[in-house]
Formats: C-alpha cells, structure tokens, sequence
C-alpha cells in the first residue's frame, strides 16, 4: 500500500485532528475548537514544510502510534514525549522521515499534557464548516482516533518549500502563570474573592479537557445571589460556577453561557494552560 | 446599553431586554453588511446582550456604537421558517397541568404564537426561541433527561427550543418535528438562525 493515509495503531487516551479552528459560526452555537497549543502546531507545521493551517494530531498524555502507508515526513512536538520509528529511538521536535509501513510511536507526555504530531501534507480529513478540527463538544469534525482508523493525508509540500530545524521551546513551567483582565461580571464577586482570585495558588483538576481547565482551590464568593441570563463566551473566559471553582474556558468551550465571568486570560497564555498536567499549579496575574 | 470590556479583543453590549438586544443585533448585522462596522470575528446575541468578539479596539467601538439610532425591530421584518409539529412530548401532561389547559390544547397554545430565534447555543442549531407569553414559562424538569431525541420540541422558562440532534436535557418536551435543524452541507448550517420568525404548525396525527 503506497497511498497517502495512515493507520492508528494505538490512539491513546485521546487523539483528535486539530487546525486552527471553526470561526464565524458562535451564533450558530458552534465552539471555535481548534489546537490548544497553536504554538506547538506552529512549529511542527514548519518542520515539515506545511503551511501553519495544515491540519494535525493532538495527543493527550499517552500519545498514540500510527503506521503510514506512505513514506512521509512528521514532526513531534508540544508536550515533550519519547519518539521511536519502528522501536528505533527518533528525535521529538524535529523532522523525521518515516517509511511506508513502518510505526511511529508517540510515547507518554514526560512534561505537559498534548503532543503534536504534524505529516508533511496535512491530515486531510474533511473539513466541516471550514475546519478539520475535532470539536468534542458539539461532536463536528472527525471523530476522535480510534485503533484501525484510517485517516488520509494531504499532498506532500514541495520539496523546495522552506525548511527549519528544530526551534528551542520553553517547556512547561511548574507554575503557570497566568495574566488576566478583570470583567465583564467581576461585581458579581466580593472584593474578598478577587484578592483571593489573584494571590492564590490554583490546581488543575483531573476533569479538565478540551472544554476547559478546570481549576481546584479556595472558592471565590459572589457578591450577588441569583442567575445571570445566557451571555456570549470567548476563549480564556474564567466562568466560575456556583461552588465557586474557576473553570478557564478552553478552545472547545460553549459558545453562550449563564455563570459569571470574573476574567478572562490573554490568549497567548492559554497554550500554557492547556499544557498544565492535573496537579499542576496556577496563579492569576492582573495582566498588562 | 451599557458595554462590558470582555478580556483584550472583545465587548460585550448589554441592554434592558429582549426586544431591545434584538433590535440591536439587527442593525449589528446591517452595518456590518453595509461595511459599517469595523472587523468583527463573531457577533453573539444572547438573552440581554451581543457579544463582539475578535474586534480590533473594542473600547473605540463601545464609544461609537453609543452613539448610533437603533429604529425598534419591525415584528414583520426577517425571513419566517415554518416548522410542523406533532404534539405527542412526554410532557404535554404536566406542561397541560402548568398551563391550565386540557393537554389536546398546548399544540393549539404553541402553534398559535409567532416566534423569533432570540439566540443560538447549547448545541449547534439550538436556538432559544422568544414569543411565547409569559404565562406559558414553564420551569426546567427537576431531573434533566440523559437523552432527548433529535427533534424534540422543547419548553423551559419562556423558551422554545428543538434539539437539533440527541443530547441530555432539562427542557419539557411536549412534540416532535421531522425538520432538519443542522445539516453542516447547508448554507447557513442552522434551520433557525438569530433574529428569524418561526411559526410551528400542528400536524395531524
């Protein structure tokens, strides 16, 4: 079989396509989804020569393996992760040519939470509303991976498009800081809550997903009783329920809701928060 | 209205009411579609507010859109979907009972309102219909069902809404529709989109 499509061998805890997202359609009730780590995307793309929009894997925690029925060049990157080539040990963060047949093995997340695995081409899944990416929660996209699917890849780049070697990366911080912008419902919170909110440590919780991060901690109290009606949501939204836990709004979050926001985090600082492993810490920083 | 800066690239206008909310997302979209409105990712209407999200200098915005005449929304404007209806929910008797009518009469009460999509959410094509007056709210179900059909005609505080695919949910179902609520190969995706009229017809059994 020389056909331009892969196999899963192994798809790992979960294993979805992500681009950079659905846009337009949040009045339609559709999430933006898209990679929680753009930047990581950004470079895998790169060291295979796609454009930045190709479509890629997102690992969580476990990676996952595939066997390409093509000989293809892939680039591993995001959370750092042991990589192997039919049991041969490959570099993470670089390109790495992988015959047809032969398996690539992206391990467990030594740090971080989500690898990215890029293909020179794309993974060419059909594209909904503009995007390939997986939404898990309204269910548009491909389905998440499971072992034996196939799933097809894009033509190869030309071979004279520009080509980068492995870029440095910054890793997973022990502690994630994040900045934030108070509003658009921080008088729904005592003055109390928004101290306790910026000089706390937060830890991320094991039910956190696409969705969002959810966070574990001292509980934030409202200054008023009652529900807000439904509102729009953006990504980094901090909506916080009413046991008073935040919960950061992550790429797949709803596209309305009806618990305050108390702040919302810079969008560049999402990725770290999306690489923040269940225990990992997390404080929030009134941003510039 | 008063605007809501929400993090760095997006406003939140919040307004009195419903109607008001409406009227202002309707001239959103005329401006926008007259290029008079500066780049915009989304624009979101909900309940009492439009959000504006992926905007250049949402606070010039804010400033700018407090200025502008917004004419009140003509009930006969926007484009009316028809959606036919069996009244046969597993909840028309206690919807029935919460109404004060025998329950052969909530399809005729239901049917005989017209409505508009005040706002989409919950699920993709889910749209939370307003029309209905406010003697009809009814409250969520103490328990929400793990499943609800695709199709199901919903009722939960002065919404109406249809579930657009099977999915968990609180609202009272009182009837089904065979109408196609999202199909992602049609342009827009969504049967019932913000600002449309709906009218829901009763179909024999």
């Amino acid at each position: 079989m020389r056909d331009r499509a892969f196999a899963v061998v192994r798809a790992g805890a979960l294993t979805t396509v992500q681009d950079r997202g659905r846009f337009g359609h949040a009045h339609l009730g559709v999430p933006r989804s898209g990679a929680l780590d753009p930047y990581a995307v950004a470079l895998v793309n790169r060291l295979v020569g796609n454009d930045g929009g190709a479509a890629v894997l997102e690992t969580t925690l476990t990676g996952c393996a595939v066997r390409p029925r093509c000989a293809v060049t892939v680039a591993v990157g995001g959370a750092p992760c042991p990589v192997t080539v039919d049991g041969r040990p490959a570099p993470w963060g670089a390109a790495v040519r992988v015959e047809a047949g032969a398996v690539l093995e992206v391990g467990t997340a030594v740090r971080g939470v989500r690898s990215y695995v890029a293909f020179a081409g794309g993974v060419a899944a059909d594209p909904v509303l503009g995007s390939r990416s997986t939404d898990l929660l309204s269910g548009l996209g491909p389905a998440p991976l499971v072992d034996g699917a196939v799933l097809p890849l894009g033509a190869a780049p030309p071979p004279d498009a520009p080509h980068y070697e492995g870029a440095p990366w910054r890793g997973v911080p022990d502690e994630v800081v994040l900045r934030v912008r108070f509003g658009p419902r921080d008088d729904w919170f005592t003055a109390g809550a928004l101290r306790t909110l910026t000089t706390s440590t937060y830890v991320v919780s094991a039910a956190s997903n696409r969705v969002g991060l959810r966070l574990e901690g001292p509980p934030l109290e409202r200054a008023r009783a009652g529900e807000l009606p439904s509102e729009g949501m953006v990504l980094g939204a901090v909506q916080v329920p009413p046991d008073g836990h935040p919960v950061v709004f992550l790429a797949d979050h709803p596209t309305t809701g009806g618990y305050p926001v108390v702040c919302v985090v810079r969008e560049p600082d999402l990725a770290a928060a999306a690489q923040a492993a269940p225990g990992a810490r997390v404080r929030f920083v009134r941003g510039r | 209205m008063r605007a809501l800066e929400v993090g760095e690239a997006a406003l939140l206008l919040e307004f009195e009411d419903g109607e008001e909310t409406r009227a202002f997302h309707a001239e959103l979209l005329r401006r926008r579609a007259a290029g008079a409105l500066p780049p915009v990712r989304e624009i979101v209407p909900a309940a009492r507010t439009v959000l504006l999200d992926g905007v250049a200098d949402p606070g010039r915005l804010a400033v700018e859109a407090a200025r502008w005449e917004v004419p009140p929304l003509d009930p006969r404007e926007g484009p009316v979907v028809e959606v036919p209806v069996r009244y046969d929910g597993p909840d028309l008797a206690e919807v029935a009972a919460l109404w004060g009518v025998a329950p052969g009469e909530v399809g005729r009460v239901h049917a005989g309102v017209e409505y508009r999509v005040a706002f989409c959410g919950f699920a993709p094509g889910f749209g939370y219909l307003t029309g209905l007056p406010e003697r009809y709210a009814v409250p969520r179900r103490a328990t929400p069902r793990t499943a609800v059909p695709a199709g199901s005609v919903a009722l939960a505080g002065p919404y109406t809404g249809v579930y657009p695919r099977a999915s968990p949910g609180g609202w009272q179902l009182i009837g089904t529709t065979d109408a196609v609520l999202w199909d992602t190969a049609r342009e827009p995706a969504a049967l019932l989109t913000p600002g449309s009229r709906v009218r829901f017809t009763e179909e024999g059994v």
